[in-house]
């Protein structure tokens, strides 16, 4: 009903409402690992983004890879050959991975980001825009990821605007296996399986020695008592299962069992392998 | 003479052999680690192959960066395809500055069964044009239970030797005092991280009391996997009883191959009384036209060190779960208890 002389500034936002990303760690180790080697003279790092769109519309961003480009003032250059090389090849391994986006390190977007995103939009329908500040700007690292919307003024288009989209970092279990390694600089050896079990325990009385502690300062009226911790106290000590002491002992006693007749087993095969191979080369042709 | 007090020409310079350092330890990028635990973990339980790519400096050699290969069909075109990936990818990486020199590979095993023929076969491969290249083995079935398998090896170098010259008899080696523990080396190694990084990471992911992977060491049921691993065990244990059967018939031949020796050369010496008795002359006492006199080769005795090391592999992996398994009960008794 508006007539000739008004027109509405439209803001499409439905496609952007449930969309996020989540990361995984090695694309922002490839990251900071390109920056890192980056030529001398090149200011930030632009590289393209490999993953997946689950089917609840989330963006998976599995892998990355660099591309080399030339910036200067007033343009962007990038090495679209390069791009389409690595690309063929990593999907040679993985064909699964598509192209999601692409990234740049440093704070915030500009101008030249606009036209790379352009290139982007040709090859997927939304690409997300990654950015990793690596200058710790903010006095932290910030990873942000963006989609562009069109700003379209009637039937005029605008402007692309960069809307920033939640971010979530996602972890694989084994990957957090290893993870306390990665955070260091340098650690001189791996944990062996008993160094881990033993690393696990010290965390394990931590938390009880704390849990102690906070019912000790709730009884003796320190700390005001908070009903929903209470209750989920309760709620963990009564999870021990409730066996008579015989019949637990005797389930804890045949699983002890069962690992010393494997720790056996496995002396037992040890010391024939040192019989068998003394005869085997000892032996002579007479 | 002045000859020790000159300067040395550039010919002789250039003669001497470097003094090669022995490998100490193998330094990883954390960035690698994650790489082959995402391509390895991907394709479980199928096992896959990638190329490590780094620095060789002085006692230790630096992995910094790494490419899978692609899963290959047995088929000869694709062999030169992948040859072409591996010169394609190099070429990409050496434009973003990344390390281009090859110092090795990197495969998945399913628990820890690899040593097999083909890998000493890769190993001698790749030696022949890197002096020093190092294989890296990744077991993703053991993170279920919280633990980073990951390993560094090395073929030794009498080994090598003695590969090379295709020698496994038995006195070679008692010779060279080569067991089949010295078949293969294993490499401590160290992580390594740019400072970058690990504030990064520090940044985003901070530390939390407990993780995962507690819950994962936790856990009280190791069975399934114990009884893989028992499994595996009995069917090397089956393996190796089918060598020493080998040798054992082996033995009985070259007995009996003797004792037709001994008996023909009796024979000959008795004719050969007869006929300086008869005044002929007498016949040599041996024969190598004689079929008993042919040499009997001895089998190669590779496949049973293989499977040795494959089984004290598995013993070892036993053992380790059941000390794990051992700190849980305990611990359940103690809990129970209080």
């Amino acid at each position: 009903m508006a007539a000739g002389g008004r027109t509405v500034l439209q803001f499409s936002t439905q496609s952007t409402a449930n969309l996020s990303a989540k990361v995984h760690p090695l694309v922002i180790f490839n990251i900071c690992d390109c920056y890192v080697r980056r030529p001398d003279q090149a200011e930030r790092v632009i590289g393209t983004l490999l993953g997946s769109v689950l089917p609840d519309g989330t963006v998976d961003i599995r892998n990355s890879y660099a591309v080399p480009h030339t910036e200067s003032a007033e343009q962007v250059a990038l090495d679209i050959e390069y791009h389409h090389n690595m690309l063929v090849s990593h999907q040679k391994v993985n064909p699964k991975e598509v192209i999601v986006g692409w990234y740049s390190t440093g704070l915030g977007v500009t101008g030249g980001s606009a036209l790379i995103h352009d290139f982007y939009s040709r090859e997927v329908p939304n690409p997300v825009h990654l950015t990793v500040d690596t200058g710790f700007r903010n006095g932290e690292g910030t990873v942000r990821a963006y989609v562009s919307v069109n700003l379209a003024l009637g039937d005029r288009q605008l402007a692309a605007q960069f809307q920033e989209i939640p971010l979530d970092l996602r972890m694989v279990e084994a990957e957090r296996v290893g993870f306390d390694i990665l955070k260091t600089t340098s650690v001189d050896k791996l944990p062996t399986d008993l160094e881990g079990m033993e690393v696990t325990m010290q965390r394990l009385l931590a938390l009880i020695d704390d849990i102690y502690k906070y019912v000790d300062d709730v009884v003796e009226g320190r700390v005001a008592a908070d009903n929903s911790i209470g209750r989920f106290i309760s709620d963990t000590v009564a999870a021990l299962p409730k066996l008579s002491p015989p019949a637990f002992d005797k389930l804890v006693n045949d699983s002890l069992q069962d690992q010393l007749l494997l720790l056996y087993l496995s002396s037992i095969t040890r010391t024939q392998l040192g019989l068998a191979e003394k005869l085997n080369t000892a032996a002579q042709i007479l | 003479m002045a000859a020790s007090s000159a300067p040395r020409s550039f010919l002789q310079v250039a003669a001497t052999e470097e003094v090669v350092s022995p490998l100490r330890v193998v330094q990883i990028e954390g960035l690698v680690i994650l790489k082959i635990i995402k391509h390895c973990k991907e394709f479980s339980p199928a096992l896959v192959t990638g190329q490590l790519l780094g620095l060789d400096v002085g006692s230790v050699l630096e992995v910094t960066n790494c490419f899978p290969f692609p899963i290959r069909e047995e088929d000869e075109e694709i062999e030169a395809d992948g040859a072409n990936y591996q010169l394609e990818m190099m070429r990409c990486l050496r434009e973003v500055n990344v390390d281009n020199n090859t110092v090795g590979w990197y495969q998945s095993t399913i628990l820890g069964s690899y040593q097999t023929v083909e890998l000493i076969e890769t190993f001698m491969n790749y030696q022949e044009n890197i002096r020093r290249c190092v294989c890296i083995i990744y077991d993703p079935s053991r993170s279920n239970q919280g633990v980073l398998a990951l390993k560094a090896l090395k073929l030794s170098d009498s080994f090598m030797e003695l590969y090379r010259a295709n020698s496994f008899t038995g006195e070679k080696l008692r010779e060279k005092n080569l067991s089949w523990v010295d078949i293969f080396e294993e490499i401590p190694i160290k992580v390594s991280n740019s400072a970058l990084i690990s504030a990064f990471m520090t940044e985003l992911e901070a530390d939390t009391p407990v993780t995962q992977c507690d819950y994962d060491r936790l856990q009280l049921s190791s069975n399934p996997y114990m009884e893989r691993n028992m499994e595996f065990l009995i069917e090397c244990m089956d393996d190796l009883s089918m060598e020493q059967q080998k040798f054992q018939y082996h033995y009985r031949n070259l007995s009996r191959q003797q004792a037709q020796q001994q008996a023909w050369l009796q024979k000959r010496r008795a004719e050969n009384m007869a006929r300086k008795a008869a005044g002929e002359e007498p016949l040599p006492e041996e024969d190598p036209t004689n079929p008993i006199f042919k040499p009997i080769p001895e089998p190669s005795r590779l496949e049973s060190f293989l499977i040795t090391n494959q089984i004290a592999n598995y013993c070892n992996q036993i053992n380790g779960v059941a000390g794990q398994s051992f700190n849980r009960l305990y611990l359940m008794k103690a809990l129970h208890d209080n």
